[in-house]
């Protein structure tokens, strides 16, 4: 830390501080429906919005919230909502429209455990549903996984930055731990994302001085609709190539790589420090963005690698992925699903087991 | 007084894919000429639902937005709540607002949102064929019920959307007309100014129902379209002022 420079730290949850980086990146309409673990959110929103003059809806249904994040987000301004995993999977209907209609708006889920209404405790298992699409139709949404309150907070900047660049909607995938973890937030937030954003030209304020606008996502007619998903298409490929997230601790001359994210990367920091004490070369890799997955950091970190050990909190979703992305090294997995959480000693015995 | 001869400027000189003897080109062209007496087009947001009014941007010419299937008020919420200058109208079917949208309908006018609603009430699904709507009348024949709607069966009652929102403090107008003869059609245009000219004067949520013939989904002539909405859909659905703040 600088000397003699005032840094704002404050004690806030994980939902807080997301809640309070949507303020700061200029959300001007917010709508959300009550669901644990996400409620602080909401809350915090209730205050915050309304202190700011901006728009607060709670709405009645999620299905309702996101459609509200659709009209907002139509006028051109930045809108988000929050929800946990089965109000997420209601909010899938109208995700899919967001990305057929080109929209930027920022989602954000504090994951709990699944399926149907599972219970309330932390979870990573709706990656399959937040890196695939998650709705119907042909179409990615880029998803960033915060593993502390801070970063929560610095990813959704980034999100809203991203959504408004690419035209999308942005999935910030927390887990319970996440939201409900208080730690020390350094409010000052800074934005990471440098390329020029451009005015939205696009979007329904008035036919004044212009042609009527629309905002759509059906698309008939003769070969209208595919070459749509084609534009789409090269988008997805845009981000693929750009926007690929990762971190990594201890992996210069790791022989013993771990990969997780979320409250689970933030487990497995301390398993690699347990290791490393026992004379054990273990790593860390930490996806940051699940989609686009890091390939590219992936397989840099990976190349003086041995073993490979992927740690979630599902029964293996990520773990695809990094087999996909190395199909030539030796990759193991160890879960928990339905709350249970890895814990270090679980991930240090895991690799113990298999040196 | 509606003009007959010169075409609104906020309507498309195009033609439609609405059947013949459809009440959707006259409303159309209404709520066009309404938005062209208020000088809205500047300012106006439009939602086209799901339903055979999905196109109606193809026709307007101001800012439309498309809405998912009975999301229309929420979609308008967010616009309204995101742009309050902006003048937000949904226009809906009754699938769309009276079934799958029920939830919106109910909340969105509860909240007293500043918004202008224009409910098409064909009692019936018609882009999909022809199935029941909440607003089928009892004994009429749609695919879903081959044999009349029957409450004996289980499908129920006419749900009559614009009685069930009248108590709610949030909302501000509520009327009934029809497009079946021309009377109706200039009553119905006095409404739907009424219900823009609310929000401009920020008095709430307005909605204007109007019982609206569907000939190819009823298997009828436009004529005995017509006749079938006196005979039939009055009796059920009476027409006039239900609410007016």
């Amino acid at each position: 830390m600088e000397k003699n420079k005032k840094v704002t730290r404050v004690l806030m949850s994980g939902n807080e501080a997301m809640g309070e980086a949507a303020i700061k990146a200029g959300c001007k309409f917010y709508s959300g429906y009550p669901i644990t673990p996400q409620n602080e959110l909401t809350a915090y929103m209730a205050k915050r919005m309304r202190e700011e003059g901006r728009a607060f809806v709670q709405a009645e249904s999620e299905l309702a919230a996101i459609n509200m994040v659709f009209g907002a987000a139509a006028t051109g301004v930045r809108t988000m909502t929050s929800s946990s995993s089965p109000g997420i999977s209601l909010k899938q209907e109208g995700i899919s429209y967001l990305a057929g209609a080109q929209l930027p708006a920022v989602i954000i889920n504090v994951m709990r455990g699944g399926p149907g209404l599972g219970n309330i405790d932390s979870s990573q298992s709706d990656y399959f549903q937040s890196t695939r699409g998650g709705g119907h139709g042909d179409y990615f949404t880029p998803t960033l996984a915060p593993w502390s309150a801070e970063e929560a907070a610095q990813l959704v900047i980034l999100a809203f930055d991203l959504a408004d660049y690419y035209r999308n909607p942005v999935l910030v995938l927390a887990d319970a731990i996440i939201g409900q973890m208080m730690e020390p937030v350094n409010l000052s937030f800074k934005r990471v994302f440098k390329k020029k954003l451009l005015e939205k030209n696009w979007a329904l304020t008035g036919a004044k001085k212009r042609p009527a606008n629309t905002v759509v996502s059906l698309l008939l007619g003769d070969r209208v609709l595919e070459k749509h998903n084609y534009r789409l298409g090269k988008k997805w490929d845009k981000i693929k190539n750009n926007e690929q997230k990762s971190a990594s601790y201890k992996t210069e001359d790791a022989k013993y790589l771990i990969v997780a994210y979320g409250s689970q990367a933030r487990i497995a920091f301390e398993a690699v420090d347990i290791l490393r004490k026992q004379k054990i070369k273990a790593g860390l890799f930490r996806p940051i963005s699940l989609w686009p997955y890091p390939e590219k950091g992936l397989r840099e970190v990976a190349k003086g690698v041995k073993k490979i050990l992927v740690v979630e909190q599902s029964l293996g979703q990520m773990v695809e992925d990094v087999r996909a992305t190395l199909p030539l090294k030796q990759v193991s997995f160890l879960g928990k699903a339905g709350g249970g959480i890895p814990w270090a000693k679980d991930i240090v015995g895991a690799i113990k087991k298999n040196l | 007084m509606i003009n007959e001869f010169s075409p609104p400027e906020s309507l498309r000189d195009v033609s439609t894919h609405y059947c013949a003897g459809c009440g959707h080109g006259i409303l159309h062209r209404l709520v066009a000429q309404v938005i062209d007496e208020l000088g809205l087009r500047e300012s106006v947001v439009g939602i086209a639902p799901v339903g055979c009014a999905v196109l109606a941007y193809n026709y307007w010419d101001f800012d439309v937005s498309e809405a998912a299937h009975g999301r229309a008020l929420a979609v308008a919420t967010g616009i309204k709540r995101s742009r309050p200058e902006k003048i937000v109208f949904t226009y809906q079917g009754d699938g769309d607002l009276a079934s799958i949208g029920i939830a919106e309908t109910l909340h969105t006018a509860n909240r007293g949102e500043n918004l202008t609603c224009i409910f098409v009430n064909n009692a019936c699904y018609g882009m999909t064929g022809g199935q029941m709507a909440p607003t089928t009348v009892v004994g009429q024949k749609t695919t879903t019920t081959p044999w009349g709607r029957n409450p004996a069966f289980g499908d129920g009652w006419p749900l009559k959307v614009s009685e069930l929102l009248a108590p709610l403090k949030g909302v501000n107008y509520l009327v009934r007309s029809s497009v079946n003869k021309p009377q109706g059609v200039k009553q119905t245009y006095q409404y739907i100014k009424k219900a823009f000219i609310n929000q401009i004067e920020k008095k709430g949520f307005s909605m204007v129902e109007v019982l609206s013939p569907c000939p190819t989904i009823w298997k009828k002539t436009p004529i005995e379209s017509a006749r079938w909405i006196d005979e039939e859909m009055i009796k059920e659905f009476p027409l006039g002022v239900i609410k007016d703040k």
